[in-house]
């Protein structure tokens, strides 16, 4: 390999690790909500704290379960999208390309505020 | 076009869909859409290095258009043809004038594949979230395109024509 060409990839994996460096602090914090959107337009907004099934039109579907979302069905060929990881307080992206389906995940505090008793204690 | 040439084209097509159907038999996806091998890449490097880009971007075409009808859908078929236009197009500047050898020429069309993916995907969903996978995709490209560029040139080397 000529030098050059080493310099060309080793520029390649350094900008990729500062963008993912740039990334990670950009990201941080606690993601309570996800947001689903199909072509680029909200579908709905829904919270991690709730255990609940979701159908995406007639595509998608979904589940929320423990804290953390994933895609259960998928009409498309390759389903990619049920193998992606799924989004939790951590934050995260799931997208099924075939249907331009997104769930995203979103910062807020929604799971927290139902976690979060009204009383400290009962005298 | 001689009929020599026309035969070898034929060849690396099907050369280049069997490999599409191959690499859909590996498992290599670790979360992240888009990730894969680019086994196919092999046979465009090839005739990329062969002849020119105008062969190349023939059996680029045939490739993606069979692979689209036998496994795909017309989505697929788009996406595909974004990934390898941009891919073909940086080969191609970087083997007339950067002087890269093919390992080099490997790793800037694996990233390039990567980032025309990444670009329409962007486009057709309307998310800028997607930008997170920027680079993670960056590293695979990098990787497999080592690998194929490698296979390449093991390639170039025993085959003769």
């Amino acid at each position: 390999m000529k030098k050059k060409e080493l310099t060309f990839i080793i520029g390649i994996v350094v900008f990729a690790l500062i963008l993912w460096a740039g990334m990670y602090f950009v990201r941080r914090g606690h993601y309570g909500t996800v947001r689903i959107t199909v072509n680029g337009e909200e579908y709905g907004t829904y919270s991690l704290a709730k255990d609940q099934v979701i159908r995406i039109n007639d595509t998608n579907v979904c589940e929320i379960k423990d804290g953390e979302i994933h895609m259960t069905e998928a009409n498309c060929p390759d389903h990619l999208c049920m193998k992606q990881k799924a989004v939790d307080s951590t934050g995260g992206t799931i997208v099924c390309l075939p249907n331009k389906v997104v769930i995203e995940g979103e910062k807020g505090d929604s799971s927290a505020e139902e976690d979060t008793p009204e009383f400290d204690t009962v005298v | 076009m001689n009929q020599k040439k026309l035969s070898y084209l034929g060849l690396f097509a099907a050369v280049a869909i069997i490999f599409g159907y191959v690499e859909s038999l590996i498992p290599f996806f670790a979360g992240i859409p888009g990730m894969k091998l680019g086994l196919a890449n092999l046979a465009v490097l090839f005739i990329l290095e062969k002849y020119t880009w105008k062969e190349a971007a023939l059996v680029s075409i045939v490739r993606i258009i069979v692979i689209g009808f036998m496994f795909g859908n017309l989505f697929s078929i788009l996406y595909s043809l974004a990934g390898a236009a941009l891919s073909l197009a940086v080969m191609t500047f970087m083997k007339n004038k950067s002087g890269f050898s093919i390992l080099g020429i490997s790793v800037a069309g694996g990233v390039s594949h990567n980032i025309g993916q990444l670009i329409i995907a962007g486009l057709i969903t309307m998310t800028s979230g997607l930008i997170y996978y920027a680079p993670a995709l960056l590293i695979s490209g990098v990787i497999t395109g080592l690998l194929i560029g490698t296979l390449t040139n093991e390639v170039l080397k025993r085959i003769h024509f």
